[in-house]
């Protein structure tokens, strides 16, 4: 065990760069084996995944876990330094069992110009620069795995996209590159302020803390980082890439892109920006807060004039992680547990949504939602699926979205020491209303897609059948833990507080240097909360 | 003291005791109710179809053991109201400082009464000390479990029972039972037959989770849950787009109360310090720990919520329409039980509007105010309905109304009364319209009823019962709880002392709405069950799995006002109510340091008699309309009139102007649909699509163009120079509006790439002077 606690995270990452190796030593035309090879690298990720979960101390989530560290790039002291807490195990676990589900939906799927050992293997590649950027602890490492990422999804999307992919895919690419080139230089500028001693997100934290970098500089890196993570995330108004690649990408690029290719960047603020800069997040967290309320209403508006059923999913990942933003805003324990539970929730959902809408193309050769209609009456079972998951996407209580929306709506009405307390509220009360909106186009969505009568069109198309088996094995995990989640939060809360509480709380309590009295405003009515906490605490402990 | 505590009747001693967790079995245990029809649910769906029943057996099966568990459960709850030791028991509040004070002191509550602020000194622990004696607690059961830790807090997920959740659950099972037994006949034959049994299924367990839910965050769980049964059930025919519309509509003006729902416990969350729990969140509310302002705040807010789940004007206009699902759904979901839920959400945070709207005291406030329109303008728009179950639908609206209006002047146990009551002669009403619309197979009054009293007698007789008790006339249970609620108001000074304010606007209004209510009911019965039968076919009585419900309800439409009878009826004294006087109030009231010091009105003989004869002015006039000048128009014509030719809505000009208004349904849902909802999905989301296409992808696109010329620039002469850059570079700067990047070859992706990383390495520089 304890071999595999020294191994496992470094296995975990190389794993599929091995499967992806030996897939080369294959010709091209031997399909099967590259499937074979694909699914059992990713399947022996989730196996290690799984024992992970099982030797994961939850009484120490707040802790670095199967923490390696070593020498790596000695002249700008990069550590190759990998680790897993409560914050990052919730995403691994994502990642790590998403990605055979994908594989699984492939096997007989593949879109045009087929070529399986290349999409394979740019899956497994994908695969490693998500495990990466979710274990890493040290920037320079995180930062290359974050760009190992881009190029696979690049391909897909240019090679196996749709019409208009050439153009979908250089966005795409472009557009976070520069995001990229613009985390990069906040990361240098970081190191190269904090004494060019460390590149370690513990190391940098620590040499902010001591006041080594100025709060003007501060505010910059923080910016930097905001556009880098901010257009992966994506956050209005730079979300504009994400509906065109979402549209042009195959099926597994969409469900890998909005599972957890999104995650990265609101993990980024939550695991890099805000801890190692605490003081400067103060600062923008009600220019966040803004963009976040603005994402949500207009990424809501933006799904009620779509016509493509596929772009209109598209556009609701920014309403959605609107919500994630603003809990993150909020800067609190709730809203910021809120927001990784969002994350989670959101990969599920709305990768089942896309993994839906694949299906649907598959068998109407279309995703004009006008020229659909009728599933529950061609497809009822395909139906009734893609009826649940609108459920959980509009943020049903007992389903999984509602704990990413609720808390952050929540946290929003007591943000953390120094944020605006009124302009938070008004965030909140505009939050709210996106749940009507949200409501408003997965409903309409579901009404026009799956309830009347098929049209003539469709009426009796052989090819409009219930999901087949390789969809069943992909898609019954995610639906059960939709519900899962959804009746049980605590499986995620409980894992991601304390290391919430560790790595936010602490860092933003701690001694925040010349904005004393910026600090004060809202510490009065902070401190209440938190006695009033205490309180409740000992009474609960009382009571059993 | 004793001056003053007898002056207000109802100012009691309330002991400072909130909860215990050790009771009876059936009281700690009480989750198993809900979860067996919500597994109910499970079963059905993924077995029903293969059963011969088609899954109805589970689902009766299911809720039939929860209705006995309800029975067990209110014995056990009658027994423990009365005979708990809380002396010596297990029980406590979450105030600390009560239990401090309690043993020496006596704790003190703050009563408003017409702006002097009185101390009353409440005795507990030195028993009838200084004349207050010490009245029983009703001490409610709770039990909990961990559900999730979040800001290092636990938090908890269990039940509560006290005197309102023992009624409910009484009320939702008896009423699911009846209508799973009726549906069986009424669906038989449907196309989602197992299906529809299943959502009844989990509605009936969602509806239960609610009330018995402890903490506000299990209640909007809950709550949501109901909403997206009502929505699958009213969209249960979906292949026609009206039902789907339907289903659509109810489903999104909840959301829009949703939104006061959210924000309403949020602010009751932080307000409280930090909890879900809803005894603890009372506790507060009564003791002044939470300010004034929250308690405002919060109480505004979920009013909203109240309004849309509850059907108040101007959020009800999803009511009406979810008659498209089927009449079983309509008569379980939308009249008796989940259309309450908000009513139950008052009642269960009752110190919370009690505080905020500032209820004692006042002669108006916001929920007295929304409940009173709502009685009267629900009412209206009965009398113009064709379809009989809009005309109950909109009388829902109305009777809701009332429950809403006795909360908003602090009569909470007439409220539950008329909500108990109610349940019965209204599922009675929708179950009995169902059995009628059976036999002639349309809803349509106008059309394809009349005469109907000859078909179908046991159908006929158990309507007419209903529909005396809805209208309020002695002794009929409809009776009991509407004059409770009059008094309750307190107008023009009944009830002896105003007791908890003088809302003389709410008692005309109820009035007004009584004379209404038999006035339409009086429109309804003649057309479907008087003159003679306009339909098609030959309709006859239907079978005894719809008749048997029916007379059940019938029964309990008129017996259920006795468990309430005024203090002083028949004895005299009301001071000192008899052993049959006030069971109900008694049962269901908690009376406990997480309620309301409410007082209770003296009954007033001369209000039961004013109030009978306006309620039966309404009814005689539509009787001399309908039963009189119809029918001798009828007869003399020769034809099958609904109402008389050039009658006074056609020939009396502002009596047209309000017909038009109430058939138009005061236009409200020509601004929702057209207006608000037309332009969200018309012009505001299209022009919001156009700004993201045109002007944030404009400038990404022309970031790209820009980026691809000056590329090419420096390619062109810095790099390359001469005649190959030429060639590239002019064909891409012929290629203009937005077609930019799209024919960029993606070769050349990495020499981008390596200039964006050169221009971080320069930024990186600039960093390191800024600093």
């Amino acid at each position: 065990m304890n071999e595999l606690r020294e191994w496992g995270l470094t296995l975990l990452i190389f794993a599929p760069l091995i499967g992806a190796a030996i897939m080369m030593a294959f010709p091209k035309t031997d399909e099967g084996i590259h499937k074979v090879i694909a699914l059992g690298t990713t399947i022996v990720t989730a196996i290690i995944g799984v024992i992970l979960l099982i030797d994961f101390d939850y009484d120490r989530a707040d802790e670095m876990q199967w923490a390696v560290e070593r020498d790596w790039i000695d002249i700008i002291r990069a550590e190759y330094a990998v680790g897993i807490d409560g914050m990052s195990l919730p995403l691994l676990i994502l990642t790590l069992l998403v990605v055979p589900l994908v594989i699984i939906y492939s096997w007989n799927h593949f879109p045009n110009p087929h070529n399986p050992k290349a999409f394979l293997m740019l899956i497994l590649v994908l695969h490693t620069g998500m495990i990466g950027s979710f274990v890493a602890r040290d920037l320079v490492l995180f930062f290359v795995f974050f760009e190992v990422v881009l190029l696979p999804m690049f391909f897909m999307i240019a090679v196996w996209g749709g019409e208009d992919r050439k153009y979908a895919s250089l966005k795409f690419f472009l557009y976070t590159l520069f995001g990229s080139a613009l985390m990069l230089v906040s990361f240098l500028a970081l190191f190269f302020l904090a004494g060019a001693e460390t590149f370690s997100i513990v190391g940098l934290a620590e040499a902010v803390a001591d006041g080594d970098i100025s709060r003007n500089a501060q505010i910059w890196i923080f910016g930097g980082m905001l556009l880098g993570f901010g257009i992966k995330v994506p956050m209005f108004p730079f979300h504009t890439w994400l509906p065109d690649a979402h549209t042009q990408a195959p099926t597994q690029g969409s469900v890998i892109l909005a599972a957890v290719l999104l995650k990265l960047g609101t993990y980024g603020f939550v695991r890099i920006a805000i801890p190692i800069l605490p003081e400067a997040a103060v600062v923008w967290a009600p220019w966040i807060g803004l963009l976040a309320c603005i994402g949500i209403i207009y990424g809501a508006l933006g799904c009620l004039a779509q016509t493509d059923m596929k772009r209109l999913i598209a556009f609701s990942s920014v309403a959605h992680m609107g919500y994630v933003m603003l809990g993150i805003a909020t800067l609190t324990d709730w809203g910021i547990n809120a927001a990784i539970f969002g994350m989670v929730a959101h990969g599920l959902i709305t990768g089942m949504l896309f993994f839906v809408a694949g299906s649907v193309k598959e068998r109407y050769h279309t995703l004009e939602i006008s020229r659909l209609g009728g599933l529950l009456v061609s497809a009822p079972r395909m139906g009734w699926i893609l009826g649940f998951i609108s459920m959980a996407s509009l943020g049903l209580p007992g389903l999984a979205g509602f704990w990413g929306e609720f808390p952050a709506i929540l946290a929003a009405y007591n943000p953390a020491n120094g944020l605006p307390v009124g302009l938070f509220r008004v965030y909140m009360v505009i939050a709210a209303l996106g749940t009507v909106l949200a409501a408003g186009y997965l409903l309409w969505l579901l009404q026009r897609t799956a309830m009347g009568e098929p049209s003539e069109e469709f009426a009796n198309d052989p090819h409009i059948t219930d999901p087949n088996r390789e969809e069943w094995i992909a898609w019954t995990p995610l639906l059960v833990l939709i519900l899962v989640f959804g009746l049980v939060p605590g499986l995620i809360f409980n894992v991601t507080d304390p290391a919430v509480e560790a790595n936010i709380s602490d860092c933003l309590s701690a001694d925040v240097g010349d904005d004393k009295a910026n600090f004060d405003v809202g510490a009065c009515e902070r401190d209440g909360l938190d006695a009033a906490l205490a309180e409740l605490g000992v009474a609960i402990g009382d009571g059993e | 003291m004793t001056g003053l505590l007898s002056s207000f009747l109802a100012v009691e001693a309330v002991p400072d005791v909130s909860f215990t967790t050790e009771a009876n079995w059936f009281l700690e245990n009480v989750w198993i109710i809900p979860l067996l029809p919500i597994l109910s649910f499970f079963a059905i769906l993924f077995f029903g179809k293969r059963l011969p029943q088609g899954g109805a057996e589970i689902g009766i099966a299911a809720v039939g053991l929860a209705f006995v568990l309800a029975i067990l459960t209110n014995i056990a709850w009658l027994d423990h109201r009365d005979n708990f030791d809380y002396h010596d028991g297990e029980t406590r509040t979450h105030l600390e400082k009560h239990d401090d004070h309690a043993e020496d002191e006596h704790a003190s509550a703050l009563l408003e009464v017409d702006g002097v602020t009185e101390s009353v000194v409440l005795s507990f622990a030195e028993e009838g000390a200084e004349g207050a004696e010490e009245i029983h607690p009703s001490v409610a059961v709770i039990s909990e479990r961990s559900w999730f830790t979040n800001g290092d807090v636990d938090f908890t997920a269990g039940t509560i029972v006290d005197g309102p959740v023992a009624l409910m659950l009484f009320v939702v099972t008896t009423i699911s039972l009846l209508v799973h037994i009726y549906s069986t006949d009424y669906v038989s034959g449907d196309r989602r037959y197992t299906h529809f049994f299943a959502f009844l299924s989990l509605f009936t367990g969602s509806m239960l989770a609610y009330v018995v839910s402890h903490n506000i965050l299990q209640m909007i769980v809950t709550w949501e849950l109901v909403g997206l049964c009502s929505f699958a059930l009213i969209g249960h025919w979906w292949e026609e787009k009206p039902n789907s519309d339907a289903a659509l509509k109810a489903f999104l003006t909840n959301r829009v109360g949703d939104i006061g729902l959210l924000v309403g416990m949020v602010i009751l969350f932080f307000s409280a310090g930090g909890t879900f729990d809803v005894v603890e969140i009372n506790e507060k509310a009564v003791s002044g720990e939470i300010s004034q302002t929250a308690l405002t705040w919060a109480a505004i807010s979920l009013t909203a919520a109240v309004m849309s789940k509850s059907g108040q004007f101007v959020l009800h206009t999803w009511l009406p329409d979810a008659m498209a699902g089927p009449t079983p759904v309509s008569a379980l979901i939308h009249a008796a039980t989940l259309v309450v839920a908000g009513v139950f959400m008052i009642a269960r945070l009752y110190p919370v509007f009690w505080y905020g709207f500032v209820i004692p005291g006042s002669d108006i406030n916001g929920l007295a105010l929304i409940g009173s329109i709502t009685v009267v303008f629900g009412g209206l728009l009965a009398f113009v309905q064709n379809d009989i179950k809009k005309v109950l639908a909109y009388s829902t609206v109305s009777q809701l109304g009332y429950m809403v209006l006795a909360l908003g002047v602090g009569a909470w146990t007439a409220a539950l009364f008329h909500l108990f009551t109610h349940a019965f002669f209204k599922a009675g009403l929708f179950l009995g319209s169902g059995s009628v619309a059976h036999s002639v197979h349309s809803f349509d009054m106008k059309k394809d009823m009349g005469g109907m009293r000859k078909f179908m007698p046991t159908t006929f007789k158990t309507f007419i019962i209903c529909s005396i008790a809805l209208a309020g006339v002695f002794p009929f249970a409809g009776f009991w709880s509407k004059d409770e609620i009059l008094v309750g108001t307190g107008g023009f000074g009944v009830g002896a002392g105003k007791a908890n304010g003088e809302y003389t606007l709410m008692l005309v209004m109820g009035l007004v709405g009584a004379m209404l209510t038999g006035a339409y009911m009086t429109r309804c019965i003649y057309l479907t069950f008087f003159g003679e039968f306009r339909g098609h076919g030959h309709p006859h009585e239907s079978g005894p799995r719809i008749t048997i419900p029916l007379i059940i309800l019938s029964v309990f439409a008129f017996g259920a006002g006795f468990l309430n009878f005024p203090p002083g009826f028949l004895t005299g004294d009301a001071k000192k109510p008899s052993f049959w006087q006030e069971r109900f109030g008694h049962f269901v009231e908690p009376l406990a340091a997480y309620f309301p010091p409410i007082s209770h009105s003296v009954p007033s003989w001369w209000l039961a008699i004013i109030a009978s004869v306006i309620g039966l002015i309404g009814p005689a006039i539509a009787y001399f309309y309908y039963f009189v000048l119809v029918d001798r128009k009828a007869k003399e014509t020769g034809e099958k009139l609904t109402e008389l030719p050039n009658g006074p809505t056609t020939s009396v000009g502002f009596l047209k102007a309000g017909h038009t208004l109430l058939v138009n349904k005061y236009y409200l849902d020509h601004l929702y649909q057209n207006v608000i909802v037309g332009f969200t999905k018309g012009p505001l989301s299209k022009a919001a699509y156009w700004f993201n296409q045109n002007v944030l992808d404009g400038v990404v696109d022309e970031a790209g163009r820009t980026a691809v010329r000056s590329g090419n620039f420096i390619y062109r002469y810095i790099d390359q120079g001469a005649i190959e850059g030429v060639v590239n570079g002019s064909g891409r700067a012929s290629t203009s509006g937005g077609q930019g990047l799209r024919k960029i070859q993606t070769g050349k992706v990495q020499q981008y790439a390596a200039l964006l990383f050169a221009g971080a390495t320069v930024l990186a520089g600039i960093f390191m002077f800024v600093n």
